[in-house]
């Protein structure tokens, strides 16, 4: 097995035990990405960075006490400003940047001595389900369904992290999670994803796309490097206002298998109308699982669950609609050619239209639309007070001794690209209705994969935790991981 | 609410972002579904419910209020589309 298929936690002990250099371990990794070009995944690539970084790592290692993502290679979701290296948050109006400064995330991960390979395709602003709104072009996922050379999506925002990570170009990636961008696409191509509680990760010089819902965090092959990666990426940063000032907790050591005595909760909400019955079945299967490894099982009610998706696709746009707004074609990125007798309206309204593509804007507009005078309360507020009555489900299951909650990730397995190009836009909102509660809620999520469909594709279940308690979430992710025993890989076809 | 073709043109005008005369239909049309969408949070009782500001209940951190930066005029404008003397530049905006 070449290296580049390694997790992190393999790559961790192999490097520590001189088996490996962190330099053949990232040059396996860069030829792996030069031949996963069919892909899409990486849409600018770092090897010299890569080379010095590694080298870097080498000597830390041999001087002893290196931090356990020392020397792993990794790749970088295009919404993390990463200084002199281009930062496009998968759109043409960020055409040409160039930040100055590099993210708090991806400091404290260079900080532990992580290697950075390159940066990874995204749906535009993270506002997608497919990764068919980036400026890249479509991120391929390295599945396919049984029989059939048809492209599918590795899901999104996070497409390209989640194709990256599955076709093993890389051990690991970021993502980043404002409706369900990390744990969407992860289920979609059979890796971990975790979302952490809101503040537990800075949002320092990650693009923003919704300020009260995004969240930062790992797109992993295991539970394990899920736990490693989370633990180097968190920590309080002045430099984010709602970034937690509480101590980050030894995530790894808290996978001891045992969930004797958890009470896991199954909400009667998630049991959509027309949910796939193998979808059903996996989540069954969970069930099943956990009672297995001796947690309680007990039904409970979210009862707002179904105003989730409407409060989020207001409250989502009109928070994007305002940080979006910079994007004026003054400080950074494009501006448009203009014409004689052009003033700066015409400039600003030419560059956003060139700029940004089709669902960035409709989402601006809806956002502009729920924010202006006369609907700010019919709309915005009122998504708000929903929002507030979401989070109440949450904590009154919890309060009531809940540990965790086991539902589907997503309502399908994964579709092919342009298959929902004539879908109206709502259809393809419908692909976030498992996750998005919990961006609302400012909750951890997790989704492991835990089966394949009949067609040979990816399924996973996701689990929801306590606020800041990613270390019981990520214990009750490790026992699920160990009971599916998943080990599918994508048959390699790029 | 439908959102009918005079109220698309405005939202466009009000986002900076410009549609064609022709596009308007479509954008309305879009917009009106996706408004539709959001009417079922109509059927939530939501009495004597505060909306939800911060996700966290935590106090905001304070700082001194020092400079702590600055001086870095070069970096600030190295990304800009077009900056003169030290300055981001724009088309004239005041006659």
């Amino acid at each position: 097995m070449s290296a580049n298929s390694w997790t992190i936690a393999a790559a961790r002990d192999a490097l520590r035990k001189g088996e490996i250099s962190a330099l053949d371990l990232t040059m396996s990794c860069l030829t792996a990405i030069d031949a996963g070009d069919d892909l899409n995944a990486f849409v600018h690539k770092t090897p010299e960075i890569a080379l010095e970084q590694a080298r870097a790592a080498d000597q830390r290692i041999k001087a002893g006490n290196a931090p356990a993502m020392c020397g792993i290679p990794l790749g970088i979701k295009d919404l993390f400003c990463t200084k002199g290296v281009p930062s496009q948050a998968g759109s043409n109006i960020l055409k040409g940047f160039k930040p100055e400064y590099e993210s708090t995330v991806t400091t404290k991960l260079f900080g532990a001595g992580a290697v950075m390979l390159g940066k990874l395709n995204m749906d535009e602003f993270a506002m997608g389900s497919s990764n068919e709104t980036s400026c890249y072009g479509n991120v391929v996922s390295p599945w396919r369904r049984k029989g059939s050379d048809v492209a599918l999506t590795p899901g999104g925002s996070s497409g390209g992290s989640a194709s990256a990570v599955a076709a093993d170009l890389c051990l690991a990636a970021t993502g980043t999670d404002t409706g369900g961008s990390i744990r969407q696409p992860a289920a979609f191509s059979g890796i971990v994803g975790i979302k952490p509680t809101y503040g537990r990760v800075s949002r320092w010089g990650i693009v923003a796309f919704a300020s009260s819902l995004d969240q930062a965090g790992p797109m992993t092959k295991s539970v394990r490097d899920a736990a490693i990666m989370l633990g180097a990426m968190c920590g309080h940063d002045p430099k984010d206002s709602t970034s937690a000032d509480i101590p980050v907790p030894d995530f790894e050591a808290a996978l001891t298998g045992d969930i004797r005595g958890k009470v896991i909760g199954i909400p009667k909400e998630y049991r959509m109308d027309g949910m796939p019955a193998e979808i059903e079945a996996l989540w069954a299967r969970g069930i099943e699982m956990m009672r297995d490894a001796g947690a309680e099982v007990r039904d409970i009610s979210l009862p707002h669950t179904k105003y989730a998706l409407p409060a989020y696709y207001v409250i989502a746009p009109a928070e994007a609609s305002s940080n979006l707004a910079r994007y004026d074609g003054v400080r950074y990125g494009h501006r448009a050619k203009l014409t004689a007798g052009d003033g700066i309206t015409e400039m600003y309204e030419k560059t956003r239209a060139q700029g940004f593509g089709p669902e960035v804007q409709r989402r601006i507009m809806v956002g502009t639309y729920v924010l202006s005078a006369g609907f700010y309360d019919a709309y915005y507020n009122r998504a708000r007070k929903v929002r507030a009555l979401i989070k109440r489900d949450f904590e009154t299951v919890f309060e009531a001794g809940v540990d965790a909650i086991l539902t589907p990730a997503t309502p399908s397995a994964a579709f092919g690209l342009g298959e929902m190009s004539d879908a109206d836009p709502i259809q393809m909102y419908l692909n976030d209705v498992f996750t998005v509660t919990v961006n609302l809620a400012g909750l951890p999520g997790i989704s492991v994969p835990v089966g394949l469909d009949s067609q040979g594709l990816p399924l996973g279940l996701q689990l929801i935790g306590r606020p800041w308690d990613e270390a019981e979430l990520l214990k009750c992710a490790h026992v699920l991981e160990s009971r599916a025993g998943f080990v599918a890989k994508a048959e390699k076809w790029w | 609410m439908a959102i009918d073709i005079d109220t698309a043109r405005k939202v466009a005008k009000l986002a900076r972002i410009r549609v064609e005369e022709a596009d308007l239909p479509k954008l309305a049309g879009q917009l009106s579904g996706i408004l539709g969408f959001m009417e079922q949070l109509n059927e939530v009782d939501v009495t004597g419910v505060e909306p939800m500001t911060s996700v966290t209940p935590m106090r905001l951190k304070r700082r001194a209020d020092v400079v702590t930066d600055g001086n870095i005029q070069a970096q600030v404008l190295k990304n800009a589309p077009d900056a003169r003397e030290g300055f981001f530049a724009v088309p004239k905006v005041v006659e």
